[in-house]
């Protein structure tokens, strides 16, 4: 064998070991070389089953939480300047309008405005002289719209993690401005219970009570004749006797979710499921002075602006705290992880649900890996049949090129589909073209008179510009399927790139190393078998 | 073995019969897509929700029917899944029944109340096994613990449970059974599953006589993101094709070899309307490999034309083109061949899931090596022969089919190889 020879097969050798044990590892049973194919090659869910949610966050909210903030604080920092006003008030989520400011105190307004409120500027009102708009600035809005985008992926992630599914994928979805996430559960067939733990706000406060508990809203508006206190609101909650009935609390709450330090279920001194909380430090401090001010009154224990709970104040508490209420287990446990992953800055509605039960994904892989033997059992007996012993060449090229296609899925995590196994089918259909493309053309060489050698080497030459061209267009179409699709489609244009890519190393080195070997074994002159 | 030795076929001359046949297809396809009022959109392109569920024996239709019209889902499309022994189904809600839905999957879980009322049973507090996940079991296995693992440890007696949850589905979802249990004591063949396991499942489960095995729920904006997807893809394809040829070859040889492609895209669509098949986009990404493959094939054609241009720049266009022709067809006629094998391999088995997926490729297979002698070939034959005349400013008898090659205005595009005469 020429050096050549022997140093271009030992690269094949190697490459085939390489593959090899990329698929199946050194396993020492059966069932361990099964279990090692199913650890290496990631299935795509409509492959393992699961589920596929594509979410929008509505970052609005957020940007109404910042200006209702900014409102209340400019009231406060109004009232402690002494400057009187008519009203101040929010026309929609980026815009406040303040009227009936005296004229000679305009100005104190304005310095108030750039030194407390810089992401916001004034602009007057036209037509009416005593009235200006406090406007969001539009960096301002953007940057609150992106963080909340942020953190709502990163909490959603938290409480799947903390759900114990496992290779969960979290993402964006669509285009920079839209503010979706496509989020996959593989394995979850039934996802009634992650959909409510992802979409729960899961906002917990501690609100003052000042009146209550009343029977309707009515009954608490009339009670104070028809004008709320300021700075306070009415939440609707439940009687022990399980009747709905309100609450007036402090709008501004004394201790939020940011600064809860945990949150674990447990059990109340009757037994029943609730959950126990623990504070940060600033929130501990804030929360033994309001407590310890406060004793005798109820503090509201609000949840997604729902109060569980409230309890009298019996005496100064400083870190921890617990929420009773009528709770199941499930729920208790479910809450606490709620609270432990933080509440979400927006609120979350679904776009897209797809849930593969495991039986489909079972079946579709047992279809897949059927279609392919067959498919590929009968390309290997027709090229032994019509090109004979270059038949067994263009045979162990295509398996070769089938191991490299697994094997560079499962060394680079590519995630298998049902499309992606007919990627693996159509790899073979085309990919066994190029050796016809060039077993034809050794033919043609060999029907002008040409000698063996000469035909293999006219014949590799003059087909390797087709087999390229023709890769080039299935491998762009691929390209453009991968940049444009989703999921399924992707597994589809991987393989069939990949498969493609290997075809080239597999029909023009393999093959050749093979005809090589062949034609330095024959004697000058013998035919050869094509 | 040899299929086609020394073929000599007039393929320009037959073109007349080509073109008649292509426009016959076409016209059928055109008339199907409009006797159905436009393609067939599946659901990730019109929205509403879909529910795939099982029965363990024939299902009554019209009870189910009547059961989604107390459920306020007078409109809803049942339609079967497969092959009729497996009494599969597909429930149906277009998006304006459940528009006005505030939740998402208000439709799905509108049909699976229907459906438990029907084939579950409404035992309190119990879960159904056929519908639970792995996770659900181990959950329930766990807070009961019939193995009596508390004492080994929190996460052994996790660990167990959850290996037993999936070995128990597993074995669930095997064939014959197939998604649906009729008995916990079935179960006992799970290796691991003892009675006190089985007598434990049958306290927190019951037994329906359904399993929902598939839900697809696509909302109004995700469906709009999806159209326009679709419709990128598809126009990124055919522009990246043109540009490639256009850019390896000239333009006529370009233009030529996307009418050609245009034409199978046409064709494939028009059969598919005609079987009523829905376009998904799975779909859409098989038309995109279809084009792919039509580009490829014809390309193959184009490259022996040109290097015989570059050969023989004497020789008769037409006679020429018919020579390239039957110079690629073995190779051609193998590789169609080779390819539809491993496509129909995937039709025949590949499951009822991706069968519109492999019905677009069969098609594709057939008819893009059909257009690259029926239609591209005869395309570059004709501006070819047309363009002579026009160069010449006259009319149609200074220029033709017979004209010497001297005159013709195509050439290799950028010619790099050695001058023409020194064949390698």
């Amino acid at each position: 064998m020429g050096r050549s020879i022997r140093n271009r097969t030992i690269v094949i050798i190697v490459s085939l070991l390489i593959c090899v044990f990329g698929i199946i590892g050194f396993p020492s049973t059966f069932q361990a070389l099964k279990q090692n194919i199913a650890d290496r090659i990631r299935l795509g869910l409509d492959l393992k089953g699961g589920t596929y949610l594509v979410l929008q966050v509505h970052v609005e909210d957020a940007v109404n939480t910042a200006s209702d903030q900014a409102l209340s604080r400019l009231r406060d920092d109004l009232r402690t300047r002494n400057i009187a006003y008519a009203e101040a008030r929010k026309t929609d989520a980026t815009h406040i309008l303040i009227k009936g400011v005296a004229q000679n105190q305009w100005e104190q307004v304005q310095t108030l405005a750039q030194q407390q409120f810089p992401e916001w500027y004034v602009q007057s009102v036209a037509g009416d002289p005593t009235s200006h708009l406090m406007v969001m600035k539009t960096t301002t809005e953007a940057a609150v719209k992106n963080d909340a985008y942020t953190e709502a992926m990163a909490t959603i992630r938290r409480r799947i993690d903390a759900l114990g599914i496992t290779e969960p994928e979290i993402a964006q979805y669509g285009s920079q401005g839209s503010y979706e996430l496509v989020v996959e559960l593989p394995g979850v067939s039934d996802p009634t219970r992650v959909k409510s733990i992802i979409q729960s706000t899961a906002m917990l406060e501690l609100k003052l009570v000042r009146g209550g508990p009343y029977n309707s809203r009515d009954e608490a508006l009339t009670s104070f004749g028809g004008v709320l206190p300021p700075d306070t609101q009415l939440l609707p909650g439940t009687s022990d006797s399980g009747t709905p009935v309100w609450y007036l609390v402090d709008r501004i709450a004394a201790v939020t979710g940011h600064d809860l330090s945990g949150a674990e279920p447990s059990q109340d001194s009757n037994g029943r499921p609730d959950v126990n909380f623990t504070l940060t430090r600033s929130g501990a401090a804030r929360f033994a002075e309001i407590t310890q001010r406060n004793i005798g009154k109820q503090l509201a224990i609000v949840l997604d602006n729902n109060v569980e709970s409230a309890p009298v104040i019996q005496s100064q508490i400083s870190d921890r705290g617990e929420i009773t209420g009528n709770f199941t287990t499930q729920q208790v446990s479910d809450l606490a992880l709620k609270l432990r992953s933080g509440a979400l800055p927006a609120s979350i509605s679904y776009l897209q649900e797809q849930t593969v039960g495991p039986s489909l994904g079972a079946d579709s892989i047992r279809h897949g890996l059927e279609a392919c033997i067959i498919g590929f059992a009968a390309i290997l007996l027709f090229m032994l049949i019509y090109y004979k012993g270059a038949g067994v060449n263009a045979d162990v090229a295509l398996i070769l090129n089938l191991l490299i296609l697994v094997a560079a899925l499962a060394y680079f995590g590519g995630v298998l589909t049902l499309p992606g196994i007919a990627g693996v089918i159509l790899t073979v259909g085309m990919g066994v073209d190029s050796n016809v493309l060039i077993f034809e053309r050794i033919r043609e060489e060999l029907r002008l008179g040409k000698s063996a050698p000469a035909a293999v080497a006219g014949g590799f030459e003059h087909a390797f510009k087709t087999i390229i061209d023709t890769h080039v267009t299935t491998v762009a179409s691929a390209a453009i399927l991968f940049a444009f699709g989703t999921g399924p489609v992707r597994g589809f244009a991987v393989t069939l790139t990949i498969g493609l890519v290997a075809n080239l190393f597999t029909s023009v080195f393999v093959s050749r190393v093979i005809f090589d070997y062949e034609l330095s074994r024959r004697t000058a002159g013998e035919a050869l078998s094509v | 073995m040899e299929f086609f030795h020394n073929p000599q076929v007039d393929w320009m001359g037959k073109s007349k019969y080509f073109i008649t046949l292509s426009v016959i297809l076409l016209v059928v396809g055109v008339a199907a897509m409009i006797a159905r009022g436009g393609p067939n959109y599946g659901i990730d392109f019109r929205g509403g929700t879909l529910v795939y569920v099982k029965f363990a024996q024939a299902p009554n239709l019209d009870a189910i029917r009547s059961q989604l019209d107390r459920e306020n889902l007078p409109k809803a499309t049942l339609q079967r899944y497969d092959a009729p022994s497996k009494h599969e189904i597909i429930i149906g809600l277009d998006l304006r029944t459940t528009s006005g839905a505030k939740a998402l999957d208000a439709g799905k879980q509108a049909i699976v109340r229907a459906l438990t009322h029907l084939y579950g049973r409404q035992s309190a507090g119990k879960a159904d096994f056929n519908n639970s996940d792995a996770q659900m079991i181990a959950d329930h296995l766990v807070a009961d613990d019939p193995l009596q693992l508390a004492g080994k440890g929190n996460a052994v007696a996790q660990d167990t449970y959850q290996k037993l949850a999936q070995a128990m589905v597993a074995y669930r979802n095997e064939p014959p059974r197939e998604g649906l249990v009729s008995n916990f004591d079935e179960l006992s063949a799970v290796p691991g599953a003892n009675s006190a396991v089985i007598s434990d499942l049958k306290k927190s489960f019951y037994l329906s006589q359904f399993s929902v095995f598939n839900t697809e729920i696509v909302g109004p904006k995700v469906g709009a993101t999806l159209r326009r997807q679709a419709l990128y893809v598809v126009l990124a394809g055919l522009a990246a094709m043109l540009v490639y040829v256009w850019y390896r070859f000239e333009l006529v040889f370009g233009v030529a070899a996307v009418i050609a492609t245009f034409h199978d895209v046409l064709i494939t669509l028009g059969m598919f309307s005609l079987l009523n098949r829905e376009i998904s986009l799975t779909v859409i990404a098989a038309f995109l490999t279809l084009i792919g493959y039509s580009m490829n094939d014809t390309i193959v054609t184009f490259d022996r034309i040109r290097e015989n241009l570059r050969l023989n720049k004497r020789e008769n266009f037409r006679d020429l083109v018919n020579r390239s022709i039957n110079q690629v067809l073995s190779r051609t006629i193998l590789t169609s061949g080779l390819t539809l094998i491993a496509v129909l391999a995937l039709f025949l088995f590949g499951g009822e899931v991706i069968h519109g997926f492999s019905l677009v490729l069969v098609l594709g297979v057939i008819i893009g090596t059909y257009s690259s002698f029926a239609i591209a070939s005869p395309l570059v034959l004709f501006w070819g022969d047309r363009a002579p005349a026009a160069a010449l400013g006259g009319g149609k008898n200074s220029g033709g089919a017979n004209a010497p090659l001297g005159r013709r205005p195509l050439r290799e595009k950028s010619p790099r190889r050695e001058p023409a005469g020194a064949r390698r």
